[in-house]
């Protein structure tokens, strides 16, 4: 009976150190609710009393449902017949599953039958259920799709897909690639108009969108004719009805659970959500950057699997007359795994805290303002908040995407020649994996969208504060080495400022991203390295990889490695 | 809208049972082993719950142990359960089936009216498979042992599907009755995340009394009215609520002596397959008629 959150003590560790007061004041309006729904918390400490409860469920359902279904779906997969879309039975299982334990609308508010959860927690749940099927999260991950109704649509709106959504009737989609128009959006075609009688309506072609056969779909489309820029672009509601054909399914290397749709929209009847010409540029840079998260909870959960899988295989599998995970090249191995998987998680969860708190300021700002009170200190704050968030969630997605990606080749690499066979879960990973360093934007595009926040440096009075704290024995020795990190990360930046070359910014900008992550990963593994003596283990390991690693990085800059890219006709 | 008593019990989790928890004697040291909810039990409250889904009931769950149990009983309210009694009392100890079915009889006709009784087939701990039967005919009852589902039902009688070796039979019965649920019957639903929530905090008349003692800025009355007025609380049945006979009760009231646990190896034998026709069926027969199986 294996718990995924109960029986995983990464995950019980950062549970327990979670700190959500000032999330749970704005989201919980001083816990005023409980009068009227009984499920709603009394105080700080029931709320966070419900979410380890609602998390142990998570985890059950998570280790003894879906994880038994997961090589079932995989095998199965999603089913395309006559213009129809099923679910694979575990799939259909699962979601039904997860519906009647009222898991469906984790962060709606509970006026729409919603757990009204922060944003971290809902996180730790896709996480767990990741863990277990990764292409289950693309699905029960689409809660973000119902909040981003909330967050900007109207109260009829509201009224008219939320309340489903919860209940696991209503599946939804976010249908914004096009086949000219993919990491490149602003290039979208589809086109909405309004017809005679003032009805939106949508017509075009939509490819690679995630269960397209949801019953509700969040398009983006170009509603300003004969523009060619993301200002043209709104987002539209609109149900799947018999005038959205469903053209294909993709055939995929992995998440094979998970219905990947070309589309159709024949003059779909649709509505305007929000405001018209913010489509893009709010709106669904919102949903990504959400989605985002959601995808590096998905790479954690997938890393959190493969490693469990390469263990049990190193500890059982014996070779030379012991188990190999006694051979120092096996242990080194899984070492560096955990080491990776446990940073990474630390990563993670400091992001997704600060994205919650973000959107908790932007809250409280909206209901300051309908108060008619001061809010000048909580804007200064989101200010602050918005910009590391903006920072910090592609990292994340980088980092995390890229973690999966090595652990589970890593985790392959134990098994040997058995887990290159399909009888074997390990398999099914790595092809699973794959994907999180593409959608939702590739490694690539994390790094662009996050070069400006690096470039800018705007976390550099945080690093002088955390480097300016007095540390004791080894953490003292790992906080040089930071500052040694810092200190090339500065002569790094300096050396490419000078260049005063767009090209060159470009292609050194994975390496500054790569050591801004050492130093803020690093400080976040200190703090925890302080308080808990297991994980000075995991920031020694961490902070020493990774200042030969910045030493890499900055030799490839400061060598000019790039300059051959001057001379691609010639090499190409 | 009718009214179903399920019968549960907390049973210790023989999933994982090392060398360290059986004694010498052949014996479970059941403080050594997690408690949890009896799976047969749970199907049986799974299928009450679809009985309320589908025709509309109050579902009720009734345990006899110790405090403890209120743990199980939670879980009850977590999949969907309207309400719970525990049935606890230290003269209760050391009951085997006889004792145990005379408890729950006299606790349920205590509750009042009901249509139904459901139980699990029987518990992993003692596997008699006696306390359903035993109830059913102390509350002089009807019975149907080994249900795997209700297939329909009316407002005097029910229609259940029972299994049997190679197959299952549909029996008719009159209301109320007793059935007890057999293992594969129903998948039993997760814990709804707003009832767990919800009924967390739910508290036995012995864990309030408990609270009480322990603090005496807490009167045991005002709590009782709190969890009372706050929906947690978990009805209560004692040996003075019930006014049961103390002969009947405990070691004293148990006939049942285990006389000997033997440690039963099964040695697998030699097989031999007979083709599935005639002439197989034929020399299948010989061979046993002249090993004197048969005849």
């Amino acid at each position: 009976m294996p718990n995924f959150f109960t029986e995983n003590k990464d995950i019980q560790y950062h549970f327990n150190k979670l700190d959500l007061k000032d999330i749970l004041e704005v989201s919980e309006d001083n816990y005023e609710q409980s009068k009227e729904y009984n499920y709603a918390p009394e105080d700080y400490e029931d709320a966070m009393e419900n979410f380890k409860k609602v998390l142990e469920v998570v985890g059950d359902i998570s280790g003894n449902f879906i994880n038994e279904r997961a090589a079932g779906v995989d095998e199965e997969g999603a089913h395309f017949d006559n213009g129809v879309v099923t679910y694979a039975k575990g799939t259909q299982e699962n979601l039904d599953r997860l519906a009647k334990a009222d898991l469906m609308g984790m962060i709606l508010p509970r006026k729409y039958g919603g757990l009204n959860f922060p944003f971290t927690v809902y996180m730790m749940a896709v996480e767990i259920v990741s863990r277990a099927d990764a292409s289950l999260m693309n699905l029960f991950g689409l809660q973000d799709i119902a909040d981003t109704i909330y967050k900007f649509g109207t109260v009829e709106q509201h009224q008219e897909y939320l309340p489903k959504f919860v209940t696991g009737e209503y599946s939804g989609a976010m249908v914004l690639t096009e086949p000219d128009a993919g990491s490149d959006l602003q290039a979208c075609k589809l086109s909405a108009y309004q017809d005679k009688d003032g009805q939106w309506r949508l017509k075009g072609v939509k490819r690679f969108i995630t269960n397209g056969n949801g019953d509700v779909l969040l398009v983006l489309a170009r509603s300003e004719s004969g523009t060619k820029d993301g200002r043209g672009l709104s987002m539209f509601v609109c149900y799947g009805d018999d005038t959205v054909k469903i053209r294909r399914i993709e055939h995929k290397l992995g998440i094979h659970g998970s219905p990947t749709c070309e589309m159709q929209f024949n003059d779909t009847k649709a509505e305007l959500v929000g405001k018209r010409r913010f489509g893009l540029i709010k709106y669904v840079l919102e949903l990504m950057f959400r989605a985002r998260m959601g995808v590096s909870a998905q790479a954690l959960g997938i890393c959190q699997a493969a490693y469990e899988e390469a263990y049990k295989y190193a500890s059982e599998r014996e070779q030379f007359g012991k188990p190999i995970l006694q051979i120092p090249a096996v242990t080194n191995m899984l070492l560096d795994m955990r080491v990776l998987l446990e940073s990474s998680r630390t990563l993670f969860y400091s992001t997704s805290r600060l994205v919650d708190w973000k959107e908790q300021l932007e809250e409280k700002i909206d209901r300051l303002k309908e108060k008619g009170e001061p809010f000048s200190k909580e804007a200064n704050e989101l200010k602050r908040a918005t910009r590391v968030a903006n920072l910090l969630t592609p990292i994340s997605k980088y980092i995390l995407a890229e973690a999966s990606n090595k652990i589970t080749y890593d985790a392959l690499q134990i098994h040997g020649g058995t887990g290159y066979m399909q009888e074997f879960n390990i398999e099914r990973l790595a092809r699973d994996a794959r994907i999180t360093n593409i959608y939702e934007g590739t490694s690539q595009l994390q790094i662009v969208a996050a070069t400006g926040g690096i470039i800018n440096d705007i976390l550099k009075e945080y690093f002088a504060e955390k480097a300016h704290k007095e540390y004791k024995g080894t953490l003292s020795r790992l906080n040089e080495l930071l500052k040694e990190i810092r200190e090339i990360y500065e002569e790094c930046l300096k050396y490419v400022l000078d260049k005063k070359d767009v090209s060159f910014q470009e292609v050194s900008a994975k390496d500054l991203v790569e050591m801004y992550t050492y130093l803020y990963t690093g400080y976040l593994l200190l703090e925890e390295a302080e308080l808990e003596p297991r994980k000075v283990f995991i920031a020694n390991r961490y902070i020493i990889n990774a200042i030969s690693n910045a030493r890499k990085n900055a030799a490839s800059i400061k060598n000019e490695l790039f300059n051959d890219l001057m001379h691609v006709d010639e090499i190409l | 809208m009718y009214k179903i008593i399920v019968m549960v019990k907390q049973v210790p989790d023989t999933s994982n049972i090392s060398g360290k928890v059986m004694k010498e004697d052949g014996t479970v040291n059941r403080a050594m082993l997690p408690a949890v909810f009896n799976h047969e039990d749970k199907e049986a409250l799974e299928l009450a719950l679809q009985v309320k889904d589908k025709y509309g009931a109050e579902v009720s769950v009734i345990t006899m142990g110790p405090p403890r149990a209120v743990e199980m009983l939670k879980e009850c309210l977590y999949m969907g359960a309207d309400d719970a009694y525990l049935v606890s009392d230290r003269k209760f100890a050391g009951s085997d089936t006889l004792a145990t079915s005379y408890v729950i009889s006299e606790a349920i006709k205590h509750i009042g009216e009901f249509d139904f009784v459901f139980a699990g087939r029987q518990a992993i701990d003692g596997d008699t498979a006696q306390v359903g039967p035993q109830t059913a005919d102390k509350l002089n009852l009807p019975q149907i042992t080994y249900a795997e589902d209700v297939l329909d039902l009316k407002e005097k009688t029910a229609t259940i599907k029972r299994r049997i070796d190679g197959g299952y039979e549909i029996l008719e019965a009159k209301l109320p009755l007793l059935i007890t649920v057999v293992k594969g019957a129903k998948e039993p639903r997760p814990f709804s995340a707003k009832r767990v929530m919800a009924f967390k905090n739910s508290k036995s008349l012995l864990d309030i009394e408990k609270m009480g003692n322990e603090n005496a800025l807490l009167p045991y009355t005002n709590l009782l009215e709190e969890y009372k007025s706050r929906n947690l609380f978990i009805n209560t049945l004692t040996m003075e609520d019930l006014q049961l006979d103390i002969s009947r009760l405990g070691i004293k009231g148990s006939p049942t002596k285990v006389h000997k646990v033997e440690s039963v190896v099964l040695a697998g034998g030699q097989a031999k397959q007979v083709d599935a026709n005639r002439e197989g069926l034929s020399t299948l027969i010989d061979e046993l008629l002249h090993d004197h199986i048969l005849g």
